[in-house]
């Protein structure tokens, strides 16, 4: 029966993208964040054939297996996996219970939805030869050198949104990266393919963390050339020993110069003042209070270097960077939220009974206008300028006004802490939980993953971060899959 | 004694001014690329590794210069023309860096090396400046003008020596009468890559078309010296810009990824010169064009290039602008100087990708200022005084509104401004003939941006 199913599922043994093995039920693979859910479909004017590959041929002349690719993009030896070598494991790298994986199979193909999702640097994907012993399928593209199909599953098909892709199968390109877009060019020192000149995806395209009881995904959607947001999720212990945990999501103000730069310093900033004052006993609400200052000190900074030597682009100039903040911290019973501009927190009950909630309130033109009594929130959110921020950290703030809350939870549930490239498909608390995955509170890189997925789902205008930390109200109870790092 | 540790060839930037941001659906690319190069041996720069061949003591890089004085029987009309012309190559002869390799053209229907005469070049001394001041006086006016023939034998002196840097200095008074055009453009094509000239043009009966195409062919300027007095500053300055040089040969190369399709180059400052035509395949991706020899200077060159369409959120490469000096062997690979990025980011932030780069702005208008004073003052000689009002209006109006004063000042010799920043000019009935052809010279002369 399993058999069947990894025919019908790509039961991926690498990622196509970068070669990293993924873990079993990842949407996008861990490495470069390559839509592992999406069906790889084939060009559909280049003929199929279905061949068959007697278990004894495999390695002897009739198929010349060229030799797999030593390392990955990050230079480590690329391991070699048969499929039954890989367990299914949850992000916790602990055995999958077998309904999990049921039901993940079950999910997969509605999360697929053929969307341009991006896409991992690296070679082509390398599978073993093993796997041969059942039927394969090939495209007759030429190979690239050093690379090779997996037996099971089809190969990616080249980025549609690449504009030639006729000279695919010239060049060889053993050695140097491949670009991505061609799949034929290797790429510049500039990141740029050396054929096609597309841009190759970035360290900052796809980001994922986890780290004990926290996750955290962010990514550059499908309509933004880069990513500007950022994140940083930390853990740390309180004078009584208790364990607090940190997360902080930053979303880069476009208008502005060196978006990226700013979000990238906000998180880094928050994050460590944190980590600082908390196990001095500071308050947690105090101590998100002065993460705030020092984050917008962190950006100030930024308006003072100048742009990059090569970067000359008048209009956006004048603009000092820019971005916008908001944590949580979980520390003991209680849970602290801060922010300045429009990025959320959401608290999702782990009973989705009870009611659901959105803990922050927007520095934004439409929350204002809600506020004021001018609008009622549909209307104000209908506005083009609903989502013009009042509130943001940066040289050019009118006025620093950081918010905080405190909130003590008497029950588990999820904290979502996210920017608006994931609200804008989950506005309201009910929304929001019901994109939630009902494992989240067990898995929170995959719930992170599957909402960040949610968000490409619906068009992925902008770019999307999400970190979810899920709160015990007992200790022992948060799942233990989270324990184990 | 020689300086060996010093490098005496100049070091390039590279930086480009665009905006990079398309709409969907975009695909033109425009961008303003600043080559700057910084006096060789000043910067503490990185050596050129054989690029430069050991200089002999003192001399800078090897140079070679030849004079091409008209010496056509229209010379002596007014007299003081031929003797404005032998003071000028004189004081261009003392000019000379001792060491340079030199000789003196004096040109008619046929070309004859007047100095040192033995189809060689002299190397520049106190003596042999001397001589060929001598050998000038000896100079008289008599016989046609074939400027091809000059141009030739220019060619077959300067390629004598072993040198990195090979220019020519012709002066004409007159038409190309003796040759036909196809003479004159063969010769050009044979010399062009080979040696870099400047070309003047003395009094008003000169053909402003021939004295500007030589210039624009070999790479060098061109100019109206309307009042023969004022022969020997010309040539003093020019022969100090030609001293300057230090390095021969950069050309300007081109990488285009697959499908990129290339609109136009050209040189937009000092001067607007397309060199959209004068491209050498390099490789299949890349084409250079030629920039001849380099000082210390700043030049600017529009690069604008259709990409092909793709999807809000891509980024591509457009294009990689180097600058190259080919290997002096001619096998080597040539050495990459300096290089900047043109890329191109499609978005749907209307802001973004409406606004246009301020310099790419302004050197549209400078071009656009060059073109359209040659097709009023053609639509003027042709007799068409309605499309030349219209179009030196225009003129007016762009360089008004670019800052450009030389050329508003030429323009208010030829045409009354009635208002300025509307263009409403009217002509005038009467204008001198070196007005027009000063204007007619100096129409590529741009401005660059107020900063």
């Amino acid at each position: 029966m399993k058999m069947s199913q990894s025919h019908q599922q790509p039961a991926l043994s690498k990622c196509p993208g970068c070669a990293e093995p993924p873990a079993a039920g990842d949407l996008f693979c861990g490495a470069c964040g390559y839509d592992l859910s999406a069906v790889p479909g084939r060009p559909g004017d280049r003929p199929t054939m279905a061949i068959t590959v007697p278990p004894a041929a495999s390695g002897s002349e009739a198929v010349r297996w060229p030799a797999a690719a030593e390392t990955d993009s990050s230079d480590v030896p690329a391991p070699v996996h048969r499929p039954s070598d890989l367990p299914g494991t949850d992000s916790g790298g602990r055995p999958l219970a077998e309904q999990v994986q049921q039901r993940e199979q079950a999910q997969e193909p509605s999360a697929a939805a053929g969307q341009g999702a991006p896409v991992g640097p690296g070679p082509e994907p390398v599978g073993g030869p093993e796997s041969s012993a059942v039927p394969v399928r090939h495209d007759d593209r030429a190979v690239p050198g050093g690379a090779e199909h997996s037996g099971d599953f089809a190969l990616a098909a080249p980025d549609p949104r690449t504009a030639e892709h006729a000279a695919a199968a010239a060049a060889p390109a053993a050695g140097g990266k491949v670009c991505v877009a061609c799949r034929s060019g290797r790429v510049d020192p500039d990141g740029y393919c050396e054929n096609c000149g597309h841009a190759q995806p970035r360290e900052r395209d796809h980001m994922e963390q986890e780290l004990g009881s926290v996750a955290a995904v962010s990514d550059r959607g499908l309509r933004h050339h880069r990513n500007e947001d950022s994140f940083a999720v930390s853990s740390t212990a309180l004078p009584d020993g208790s364990p607090a945990v940190v997360a902080i999501v930053c979303d880069g103000v476009s208008s502005a110069s060196r978006p990226d730069e700013a979000s990238a310093a906000a998180a880094s900033a928050a994050n460590e003042s944190l980590l600082e004052s908390l196990p001095r006993g500071t308050h947690p609400q105090q101590a998100m209070h002065e993460a705030i200052v020092a984050a917008s000190e962190a950006v100030n900074a930024l308006a003072q270097e100048p742009a990059g030597a090569m970067e000359h682009d008048a209009h956006r100039h004048q603009n000092a960077p820019a971005c916008t903040l908001v944590g949580a911290v979980m520390a003991g019973e209680l849970l602290i939220v801060g922010w300045v501009g429009d990025s959320r927190v959401y608290w999702v009950p782990e009973d989705r009974s009870r009611p659901t909630a959105r803990l922050t309130e927007d520095d934004s033109w439409a929350a204002q206008m809600v506020a004021a009594g001018l609008m009622n929130e549909a209307e104000a959110y209908a506005d083009e300028r609903a989502h013009a921020i009042t509130g943001w950290l940066g040289a050019d703030a009118y006025e620093l006004e950081p918010h905080t809350a405190a909130f003590k939870p008497d029950r588990p549930g999820l904290v979502v802490v996210c920017t608006d490239g994931l609200w804008n498909y989950a506005e309201s608390a009910e929304e929001m939980a019901a994109a939630v995955p009902a494992d989240a509170q067990e898995h929170p890189l995959r719930g992170a993953q599957v909402l960040v997925g949610h968000a490409l789902d619906g068009g992925g205008h902008d770019n999307v971060t999400v970190a979810l930390l899920p709160f015990a109200v007992r200790p022992q109870g948060a799942g233990s899959a989270c324990e184990t790092v | 004694m020689a300086n060996f540790s010093k490098s005496q060839v100049p070091q390039f930037s590279v930086e480009v001014y665009q905006n990079e941001f398309l709409p969907e659906g975009g695909r033109e690319v425009n961008a303003i690329v600043t080559v700057t190069s910084t006096g060789g041996g000043t910067t503490g720069g990185i050596p050129l590794a054989d690029a430069a061949p050991a200089y002999g003591a003192g001399q800078g890089p090897g140079a070679a210069v030849v004079l091409m004085v008209d010496c056509s029987g229209s010379m002596d009309y007014p007299p003081t023309k031929m003797r404005n012309a032998r003071d000028a190559t004189a004081a261009a002869i003392d000019t000379l860096r001792e060491g340079t390799q030199f000789a003196v053209v004096a040109g008619t229907h046929v070309a004859k090396d007047v100095y040192p005469g033995n189809g060689r070049l002299a190397v520049a001394d106190a003596r042999t400046k001397a001589q060929a001041k001598e050998a000038l006086r000896k100079l008289s006016a008599g016989g046609g003008t074939a400027i091809g023939t000059w141009l030739r034998l220019a060619d077959r002196l300067l390629n004598s020596a072993d040198v990195s840097i090979r220019h020519g200095i012709l002066l004409t008074d007159g038409r190309n009468e003796h040759e036909s055009p196809e003479d004159l453009r063969a010769a050009l094509d044979s010399c062009a890559g080979r040696f870099t000239c400047d070309a003047r043009g003395v009094g008003t009966d000169w053909e402003v078309k021939e004295v500007t195409g030589i210039a624009a062919a070999l790479l060098g300027t061109a100019d109206i010296v309307a009042d023969p007095a004022g022969l020997a500053a010309d040539f003093t300055h020019m022969m100090e810009n030609a001293m300057g040089k230090e390095v021969a040969d950069v050309a300007l190369r081109l990488w285009t990824p697959v499908g990129v399709e290339i609109r136009f180059v050209k040189q937009v400052a000092p001067t607007v010169a397309d060199l959209t035509a004068r491209r050498t395949e390099a490789n299949a991706r890349a084409g250079d064009y030629p920039t001849g020899s380099w000082g210390d200077e700043s030049r600017d060159y529009h690069v604008c290039v259709l990409v092909p369409e793709a999807g809000i959120g891509q980024e591509m490469l457009a294009a990689r602008v180097s600058l190259i000096l080919p290997d002096p062997s001619g096998a080597g690979t040539p050495q990459t100087l300096s290089q900047g990025l043109v890329r191109a980011v499609w978005t749907d932030d209307m802001v973004a990708s409406t606004s246009i780069n301020p310099q790419v702005a302004h050197y549209t208008g400078q071009a656009e200022l060059a073109q359209v004073i040659q097709q009023g003052l053609d639509a003027r000689k042709s007799g068409d005084f309605d499309g030349a009002t219209a179009k030196l209006g225009r003129a007016v109006q762009l360089a008004s509104a670019s800052g450009n004063q030389d050329t508003a000042k030429l323009l208010s010799k030829v045409v009354d401004v009635v208002d300025a920043a509307t263009g409403t000019v009217r002509l005038k009935a009467k204008v001198a003939e070196a007005d027009e052809m000063t204007l007619e010279t100096r129409s590529t002369k741009t401005v660059r941006v107020k900063k």
